[in-house]
């Protein structure tokens, strides 16, 4: 059995040990988890040791030695996922499902746990089951879902509404209102020239909408000179950042746009291969893009002699991830698709010179090949005469939280939060989070701060707070996400994210002195200042950002004059005391001395 | 390229290709490391050598030296910060050094020492890890591992075995041996591999060689290791 | 009324030692003598400490009286120091970590070879156990570290000699020792 299944498996991946990702994820579909006799059958038959795709199991959060239910279901613990009661979706399904949370239930039919943001912040709380998306979960629906598992009803036989995700666009502009056909940018391309169209792309001063904002034409070109060959383009589609849910939208409604964008890029670099790097969450979208990429190939505009041009041959692959949110930064994201565990790369040399297969390689974001393809079409001024000088053209945002109107917005650069928040119906605000927990808290003292690289930059997440949350909530969520998703290869983020967790949580549950104080944000610098990537230089900003907005309220967190232990004094002795059998006053410990 | 380079005021030569922890060791001067050793691919994570280069932090392991490079890499802050990171390696794992081995000879010791670390600073993991002494001769003690990747890469790149690996995410790291039952004495590892002996700490030791050369003898309690690093360093691998 | 140093000196989940180790000062005591006087301490007797300058903490924490023990030194001391590797990071004893509580007390009391009438201890004047053994910075605030197991005799001398004279005790590096 396993071994037909491996051979399939095997076979369908050309027994190329940099789909191994791929392959596991099979795998894990099939059998709920990795057995060891899959781990020695793949090892063998793809020639790598065995230790390899051990760590790359135990890397991606969906992927597991032990089996996981038949029906795993994972909800989203996003912080605004939180502010809509996820809590409460989680003891329901919890107490209806009969099984606990981190848990499979005895007989193996289900399991529950939490997950990193699942990208439907516009429609939480939200879930996932074997993959596939649960937004909007309420207790009806989940009546309806328990039922079905009960009944053993297969995913595929379940009312396709029950994982119908939205594509909620309140304010559309200048990219998302452009009239389109396929092959429109490509023909641009190729009647401008390839050279000058670059040039375009140099003049549009497009920055990639990743977040980090390097120079799209920069990279183009630069990949362009390296003398090594072939070249790849990566659409880099694992948008992990909590929040956002933009590239989510843009590949379900605007998919063509962005693999032509990847085709233009291709012909321009000289590439004849390209990949989508879609983030695991997004699995409801892969037999989509395969259409949409089969059709490419029908209409000329994908695979050999594209439009008839001689030796311009480029196709794309989709590679999915298995949830790790490190996989959004590029390195981490092409070793993922070489078949590893996500660790970003050192740099130098960065991954334009030497990228996927050690070659030259343009990874940008989903919405940045969008916005190349317009560009392609109607040039670089057309784009530049939007936003700002040094932040041209429009970003998309995926908002979500506090406010009426949720879903994705698109605004010139430049735009004040202000102005976002009265367009999504936010009020009573408190703050907003721009970025996601890497990006930065702002009070609404801060609202006449504008969108753009030079003040504040996003990948897309918007988040809105209103008065009723508790920044503690905002600043511990994002904290322990970032332990969670930490890679572990550099010690200062490996053991100062959790260091970090247990010093907030150690201020937040009110065992903190004054110097606990100190001791948090001289913590927050260690890892901010000597981490390896992005990651661990932003995962002290939730707590630096909200401290810096609102010292006083973490003060006012500060119980004691004296130190008090992080941890529960009294509950180190519950063991002791259960086997003495004793309750006596002796046998316990008061938290402080008075 | 080749030319000079300053690191704390001091001017060094360095040649093609060299990284600045590199042509540092080769002119003496020692920058702090503990997943670095010369002759292996840098690895760059243990980020003790984080230095200053032109303003900018980066890991002196893996950065390329270049012309007129301004590099600092020892004051007061950047040593806080090392301390630090030493400290966050020892609550990490379960360190022992009363009744490990390898007291005295241990770099992650060694640069303790040098850091005049007192304390542990930080609140403990308490991790519950294990030993595997399954090998006749090769000891593996989990507790002191600090994830430095030596032992992987001396496997693969030096004996090209392939023995060790690194697994898991965030703070469940943990180090993997290939073998069916994933024990060591199921591995292909042999006495003479580089990956047998090149464990900067306690975690990986040869059994029965123990204490032979006894405590308060041992290299670093004489000398810091800022004094030997560069010699001992180049003895052992050139 | 004398003008001395007071000190006091205990060992909580520790094995003496580092008392040992204060002792092998040896003659230099006699001059120490002069200038300082013992509160509380295994050297004196004295059951509570009274205020003092300085308190000197051996081991590590593995049980409710072990917590006792150490608020009242940091309540009466102005200096609190950890003596010795377990007082830091909890040293040998804290090698039971290893075992869970509950397997340690079934084993001692109950399943052991060797065990007459079993059951586990329960009289209300025994201390209880922690369910881990912990370095004593993570229940008190400790002023320094004095490295070693045990330290030496020169390490007490130096950091007792630098508390007297009002400066900040540090160690030069052959006296910083783990083991």
């Amino acid at each position: 059995m396993l071994t037909t299944f491996l051979q399939k498996v095997l076979t369908e991946a050309d027994y190329q040990p940099f789909r191994l990702l791929g392959m596991l994820r099979k795998v894990q579909a099939q059998y709920q988890h990795i057995p060891p006799e899959a781990i020695d059958s793949l090892a063998e038959a793809l020639n790598i040791p065995r230790t390899q795709i051990i760590a790359v199991v135990e890397f991606y959060s969906f992927l597991h030695l032990t089996p996981q239910g038949r029906y795993d279901i994972l909800i989203s613990n996003s912080i605004t996922d939180q502010m809509l009661g996820n809590d409460q979706i989680i003891s329901y399904l919890s107490s209806t499902l009969n099984v606990k949370l981190g848990e499979v239930r005895d007989d193996g039919l289900v399991s529950l746990n939490h997950t990193s943001c699942s990208g439907m912040c516009d429609q939480g709380p939200a879930g996932l089951i074997n993959g596939y998306p649960l937004p909007r979960l309420d207790p009806p629906k989940i009546d309806r879902i328990v039922a079905l598992i009960e009944q053993q009803t297969p995913l595929t036989e379940w009312p396709p509404e029950l994982f119908h995700v939205e594509e909620i666009i309140h304010k559309p502009g200048l990219l998302l209102t452009q009239a389109f056909n396929n092959g429109d940018a490509l023909h641009a391309t190729f009647t401008r020239g390839l050279a000058e169209t670059l040039a375009e792309a140099d003049l549009s001063n497009l920055r990639g909408r990743g977040g980090a904002g390097f120079k799209t034409a920069l990279k183009w070109r630069t990949c362009s000179q390296q003398a090594a060959t072939p070249r790849y383009v990566i659409c880099n589609a694992d948008e992990g950042e909590p929040g956002t849910f933009k590239d989510r939208m843009l590949l379900d409604l605007y998919a063509d746009q962005v693999f032509e964008g990847m085709t233009v890029c291709a012909a321009i670099i000289g590439s004849n291969q390209g990949l989508l790097y879609l983030r695991g969450e997004y699995l409801f979208l892969y037999e989509k893009l395969l259409d949409v990429l089969q059709q490419r190939r029908e209409q000329g505009l994908l695979g050999t002699n594209i439009l008839g041009r001689a030796g311009f041959d480029f196709d794309i692959e989709i590679r999915m991830g298995a949830g790790a949110y490190i996989c959004g930064e590029a390195s981490a994201q092409i070793e993922s698709l070489e078949g590893k565990p996500g660790i970003p790369r050192t740099k130098p040399p960065n991954s334009v010179m030497c990228g996927y297969q050690r070659k030259p390689t343009v990874v940008d974001n989903v919405e940045t090949f969008l916005a190349s393809t317009h560009i392609a079409i109607h040039g670089g001024q057309w784009f530049a005469d939007i936003g700002t000088p040094q932040s041209t053209g429009t970003k998309l945002l995926s908002i979500s939280g506090d406010c009426a109107r949720p879903g994705i917005y698109e605004y010139p650069f430049g735009v004040s939060i202000r102005e976002i928040l009265q367009d999504c119906g936010a009020s009573d605000v408190m703050g907003v989070q721009v970025g996601g927990p890497s990006g930065t808290f702002i009070s609404n003292r801060e609202l006449d701060r504008v969108l753009a690289f030079e003040d504040l930059s996003s990948a897309g997440s918007f988040m809105v707070f209103n008065s009723t949350r508790n920044i503690f909530d905002i600043a511990r969520n994002f904290t322990d996400f970032f332990a969670h998703e930490s890679c572990g290869f550099c010690t200062p983020c490996r053991v100062g994210t959790s260091l970090l967790k247990q010093q907030l949580h150690k201020i937040i549950d009110g065992h903190g002195s004054a110097a606990d104080l100190e001791e948090l944000s001289e913590l927050c610098l260690v890892v901010r200042n000597n981490s390896h990537c992005g990651l661990g230089e932003s995962a002290a900003n939730p707590i630096l950002t909200t401290l810096a907005s609102y010292p006083d309220l973490y003060l006012k967190q500060l119980k004691h004059q004296e130190f008090s232990p992080g941890f529960d004094l009294d509950a180190t002795l519950n063991v002791a005391r259960r086997m003495a059998q004793r309750d006596d006053p002796s046998a316990h410990l008061m938290q402080v001395e008075n | 390229m080749s030319g000079t380079l300053t690191i704390d005021d001091q001017i060094i030569p360095f040649s093609d290709g060299q990284t600045i922890i590199e042509a540092a060791r080769t002119a003496g001067v020692y920058i702090p490391h503990l997943c670095h050793r010369p002759g292996y691919s840098p690895h760059g994570s243990c980020k003790l050598c984080t230095v200053f280069v032109n303003g900018r932090q980066c890991s002196a392991c893996t950065f390329p030296a270049a012309d007129g490079q301004k590099v600092i890499s020892t004051n007061e802050d950047m040593q806080q910060d090392r301390l630090r990171i030493t400290q966050m390696l020892f609550v990490e794992g379960n360190h022992f050094c009363p009744s490990c081995e390898k007291s005295g000879n241990c770099q992650l010791q060694g640069v303790a020492y040098h850091l005049n670390m007192l304390d542990n600073h930080f609140p403990h993991f308490y991790a519950q890890r294990e030993m595997d002494a399954s090998h006749p001769d090769i000891l593996i003690d989990h507790n002191r591992c600090i994830f430095c990747n030596l032992c992987v890469r001396a496997s693969r790149d030096k004996d090209g075995k392939n023995v060790f690996a690194i697994a898991g995410r965030g703070i469940n790291k943990r180090l993997i041996i290939n073998s069916p039952t994933g024990k060591l004495k199921d591995s292909d590892i042999s006495m003479d591999d580089c990956a047998a002996h090149v464990c900067p700490t306690g975690a990986i030791l040869i059994k029965h060689t123990g204490y032979q050369v006894p405590i308060g003898e041992r290299i670093y309690d004489h000398q810091p290791i800022s004094q030997v690093a560069c010699d001992t360093e180049a003895d052992h691998d050139e | 009324m004398t003008n001395k140093i007071k000190i006091a000196t205990t060992s909580l989940a520790g094995c003496f030692g580092c008392h040992m180790s204060f002792l092998d000062m040896d003659e230099r005591l006699v001059d120490l003598a002069d200038i300082i006087e013992f509160d509380r301490s295994p050297f004196t007797d004295i059951e509570h400490c009274s205020p003092c300058d300085i308190g000197l903490i051996e081991g590590g924490v593995c049980n409710s009286e072990n917590i006792h023990v150490l608020r009242e030194f940091r309540k009466n001391c102005k200096t609190l120091i950890a003596v010795g590797a377990c007082a830091i990071n909890g040293g040998l004893p804290a090698l039971r970590n290893f075992v869970k509580l509950e397997d340690c007390l079934l084993e001692a009391y109950r399943d052991g070879i060797g065990v007459d009438n079993p059951q586990i201890p329960n009289d209300p004047e025994l201390p209880l156990l922690l369910d881990k053994v912990r370095p004593i910075h993570e229940i008190v605030k400790v002023d320094y570290f004095m490295p070693g197991c045990p330290p030496s005799a020169d390490v007490f001398l130096a950091f007792l000699t630098a508390l007297i004279e009002g400066r900040d005790p540090s160690l030069p590096y052959k006296l910083i020792h783990y083991d």
